[in-house]
């Protein structure tokens, strides 16, 4: 197995496996300092902080002005910053308009507000599909909109990462900014769903 | 580092309709290998995105398998350290086939510096 053909093939574990100890034996990482950023990802950063984001925009007219306007702004307001979550912009949905997101490239998405991108978003026929006919895709995944609701897909890139403002459910008058942000779904801020009162 | 969950309000439950982060260990390792290296500032986020795009784009000219969309991302990974001229592909060709050739139940050598004389020509 000496011959360069047969190393593409190898299993992606010991890739990994190999570089991180070429980079650690540079002293460019640390085991446990990948240990925290890995347990960071996985425990505390999600789409709860989207979720969030979106109830105080539901409850807080003023907040909901601000983060349209400057969403990377009103949501470091909350507390919720970092890599990828620099150029953050906020679509709308309405009684007329209905926004989604994809990254046709890659997979772009805004980790601080919805943490790393579900298996789908980063799926090939996601990607290109969600351009060509993203209704059609969007009924698939269980979403049906009416012929006269306009359909804005956003397509992510390095200057701008897109988070979706659902509508706020009817019925939910009742509810506090921490039981609305329990509605919210990580779908719903990707625009492949609606928020539903529960 | 913070290992807590976030168990306050109604939204602790973090998967309200999601998945694992990470299907294999490996996954988080490569993930956290670039921020680790974006941290570091030996390159960007940005300059990380376009060997990832390159290297989606490799696997859609010419798809082999399932998409796995990590094994791209350690493919931009290891071309980007490589074109940064921080470890070389073929250094990182020969450590890995030499893991891959251990033996079941193996010792993890993790950052060892006998790799190099591996016997893996067979």
């Amino acid at each position: 197995m000496a011959d360069t053909n047969t190393t593409d093939r190898l299993p992606p574990a010991v890739r990994t496996e190999a570089l991180e100890s070429l980079l650690t034996e540079r002293g460019l990482v640390k085991s446990e300092v990948l240990d925290g950023f890995i347990n960071r990802f996985v425990n505390d950063v999600g789409p709860m902080n989207g979720a969030k984001v979106v109830a105080k925009a539901w409850t807080d007219p003023d907040y909901r002005q601000h983060l349209l306007a400057d969403g990377t702004g009103a949501i470091k307001e909350l507390g919720f910053a970092g890599p990828q979550g620099e150029h953050i912009v906020v679509v709308e949905n309405s009684d007329d308009v209905h926004n989604v997101v994809v990254c046709t490239l890659c997979s772009c998405y805004p980790w601080p507000v919805l943490g790393l991108p579900p298996e789908w978003y980063k799926d090939p026929a996601y990607r290109s599909r969600m351009v060509r006919e993203p209704r059609t895709l969007l009924s698939e995944m269980g979403l049906d909109l009416d012929d006269d609701v306009e359909v804005r897909v956003w397509d992510s890139s390095a200057e701008n990462r897109y988070l979706v403002l659902p509508q706020r459910p009817e019925g939910t008058d009742d509810l506090g900014e921490d039981e609305l942000a329990a509605l919210v779904t990580r779908d719903a801020m990707v625009g492949v769903a609606k928020v539903s009162a529960g | 580092m913070a290992l807590t969950l976030d168990i306050e309000g109604p939204a602790a439950p973090p998967r309200l309709n999601g998945e694992l982060v990470f299907d294999a260990p490996w996954q988080g390792r490569s993930f956290a290998m670039a921020m680790a290296l974006v941290e570091g500032g030996h390159f960007t986020w940005d300059d990380f995105r376009d060997h990832l795009i390159a290297a989606v784009q490799r696997w859609e000219s010419d798809p082999v398998g399932e998409y796995r969309y990590y094994e791209r991302w350690q493919e931009a990974l290891e071309s980007i350290v490589a074109e940064r001229e921080i470890v070389a592909g073929s250094e990182v060709d020969e450590l890995a086939a030499a893991y891959a050739a251990r033996p079941p139940g193996h010792d993890h050598d993790h950052g060892g510096h006998d790799h190099h004389h591996h016997d893996h020509a067979h």
